[in-house]
């Protein structure tokens, strides 16, 4: 009986398409990150390299510094920024039970840039030990800092009886980004000559900054914040439910919910500490792949990982050349592409913002 | 046995249930009715551990205040009054969720179960795409997949339903109260939250009648939907009755005093 009831209408899982997904996203990053490498100002050829070290010649002092110490690093940067606010915007967005979530747009961001610049220009003003112990990782956790705080204050005034009202959650998003942008003004108002211009490079957002210094720490802290976000597929699945009754399925919800606001703060932290403000990755790629891959954060989780570093990793390319020898900030790119999905998405499901 | 002792529950200021007591055992089907407001809800929410209380619950050997999340999953499922989600999951998405939370691992089960509840056919479909009714049937399929069978080694398995038939057809709220009665039948235990009395009445083994917080009847139907009883709890005249046919137990709401009483009401 049931064998003729799911003949006559052939039975589609999703499950399939999410796991081969995993493959074809894969090797799609494998192509861009070559692409990566290839493309740049300085017209130094991947290729021209690749053959001579295969055929056992030395590389030119040039081609080494453009591909290693250049290429390279933005290379891995790309993919751990990409990466990380792709996968941050999918945590929030189950944590919050709506796919308007991004750490952009709730003041998560703002939160850590609020960190970042309080370290550019208060920083000098720490006691010697805390500076020379955290030394160049003061940055990052202090980004952290700024992420972990926006998330908390966020998720308190949203979320009531384990209900998060989306009306809330956007307005509390609105204030909490505009009372840290007026912190960070204040900051910034106080700043001198030499910290304004730091301040200015990293706030344009960029992966222009990329050196192996840098990702030394801001690579493993984003690794293991993803990988860690990454076990959180059947809690968010169970939370899509609400919280009620993803505890009476079994799920450990204030584990999830803790795990899930430390993944995000620490991801998206450390990405706006190496690369300033770069918007909208986290809320197109989650969105783009529910379409295609459905919801199941199992495979959405990994499957936004691999796209957000593809994604961040052509939109740096196009960045570079597009006018070339002046590179483009990526932020104003990701916003060109995310903002109109955003508007795209509140269209569609008008309803969403009334739940 | 579920067994709830001396259960207070306050919302800030405002005690909402005062020190009740009630047993239920596997194998029965027990529907808390009551009017709007009286704690029926609340008194759910207790029992599934949703709200803080004072006083004592345990299902089985299990105190369901201290108990790990997965333990309790394992023993009982919960259908909510309503389940909006914002992600487009499909049916069968829905209903796996539920096998996931118990410890089934045959993943057709959640085919069956769409079929057990009326939606054969609907397990591609779009879950915000369904209508109210639809949606708190597939629902209904998830939470049976979380206890597929009612009893396991020997330990009775048991299903919480708060109000699982407000927005279905007739129809549907038979098929629905049919599959609780089916599930207590073979050795598992219900508990449900009801509005509609007579549905109570065919299908339940015991009825808890609430009132402000209080238990004001509590055994079968026959011995706590009595005229006097009914009508006090609701505040109106309502004139209880049996059918013609079996015997079962059945309410008149053309009886309130502010309504125009029915020629065929008053005949029966």
């Amino acid at each position: 009986m049931m064998a003729s009831d799911t003949a006559a209408l052939p039975f589609v899982d999703r499950r399939t398409t999410a796991r081969r997904a995993h493959l074809w996203l894969g090797l799609l990053l494998v192509l861009v990150s070559l692409a990566s490498l290839a493309v740049g100002a300085s017209g130094t050829s991947l290729w021209g390299a690749l053959l001579k070290l295969a055929q056992g010649e030395a590389l030119t002092l040039t081609e080494r510094v453009v591909l290693w110490d250049i290429r390279a690093p933005r290379l891995v940067m790309g993919i751990c920024v990409g990466g990380a606010l792709a996968v941050s915007g999918a945590v929030m967005q189950g944590l919050f039970r709506n796919p308007l979530a991004d750490p952009g747009i709730l003041g998560v961001t703002t939160g850590a840039s609020l960190g970042a610049i309080s370290i550019i220009v208060l920083g000098a003003a720490l006691p010697a030990v805390v500076q020379t112990t955290l030394g160049a990782g003061l940055l990052p956790v202090a980004a952290f800092l700024g992420a972990w705080w926006s998330m908390l204050l966020l998720y308190r005034v949203s979320t009531r009886a384990g209900r998060t009202s989306i009306a809330t959650m956007l307005l509390a998003g609105i204030a909490l980004s505009a009372l840290f942008a007026a912190f960070s003004g204040v900051l910034i108002f106080l700043a001198d000559d030499m910290q304004l211009r730091e301040l200015t490079f990293w706030s344009l957002g960029s992966l222009a900054g990329a050196s192996w210094v840098k990702l030394s720490i801001a690579a493993p802290v984003i690794l293991v914040s993803v990988a860690l976000a990454c076990t959180l597929g059947r809690g968010l699945n169970g939370l899509a439910l609400g919280e009620a009754a993803a505890h009476h399925m079994g799920i450990p919800v204030e584990r999830t919910k803790t795990i899930a606001i430390l993944a995000v703060s620490a991801a998206t932290g450390t990405a706006v500490a190496i690369s300033g403000g770069i918007g909208f990755i986290g809320i197109v790629v989650p969105h783009l792949l529910r379409l295609a891959t459905g919801p199941d954060h199992r495979g959405l989780l990994v499957n936004a990982g691999l796209l957000g570093a593809s994604l961040l990793l052509v939109a740096d390319m196009i960045a570079r050349v597009a006018v070339a020898p002046a590179e483009l900030p990526i932020g104003i790119l990701t916003a060109l592409l995310g903002s109109p999905v955003f508007l795209w998405i509140l269209l569609r499901k008008r309803g969403l913002v009334d739940m | 046995m579920l067994n709830a002792k001396d259960i207070s529950v306050s919302y800030g200021p405002k005690q909402v249930l005062h020190g009740l007591s009630l047993t239920a055992e596997p194998g029965t089907l027990t529907a808390i009715v009551g009017p709007n407001g009286s704690g029926k809800t609340t008194l759910m929410r207790a029992l599934t551990g949703d709200v803080d209380f004072s006083g004592r619950i345990t299902l089985g050997d299990t105190d369901i205040a201290t108990a790990k999340p997965y333990d309790l999953a394992a023993q009982r499922a919960v259908l909510p009054q309503a389940t909006p989600l914002a992600f487009p999951f499909q049916a069968v998405e829905v209903v796996r969720l539920g096998l996931r939370g118990g410890i089934e691992t045959n993943d057709r089960l959640a085919l069956t179960a769409l079929s057990r509840v009326g939606l054969d056919g609907y397990a591609n479909r779009f879950y915000q795409e369904l209508s109210g009714g639809e949606q708190q049937r597939v629902q209904l399929a998830r939470v049976l997949c979380q206890v597929w069978r009612p009893v396991v080694s020997g330990v009775p398995r048991w299903l919480f339903l708060d109000e699982p038939v407000s927005s279905l057809d007739i129809g549907h709220q038979l098929t629905v109260m049919q599959i609780a009665r089916d599930f207590a039948r073979a050795g598992g235990g219900v508990v449900a939250v009801m509005h509609d009395l007579n549905l109570s009445a065919m299908f339940a083994h015991q009825i808890v009648l609430m009132q402000s917080g209080r238990i004001i009847g509590h055994g079968t139907p026959a011995e706590v939907l009595t005229d006097a009883q009914v009508s006090r709890a609701y505040g109106c005249d309502i004139r209880t009755s049996t059918a013609p046919q079996d015997g079962g137990w059945f309410m008149l709401p053309q009886s309130a005093d502010n309504m125009e009483p029915m020629p065929a009401a008053q005949s029966a």
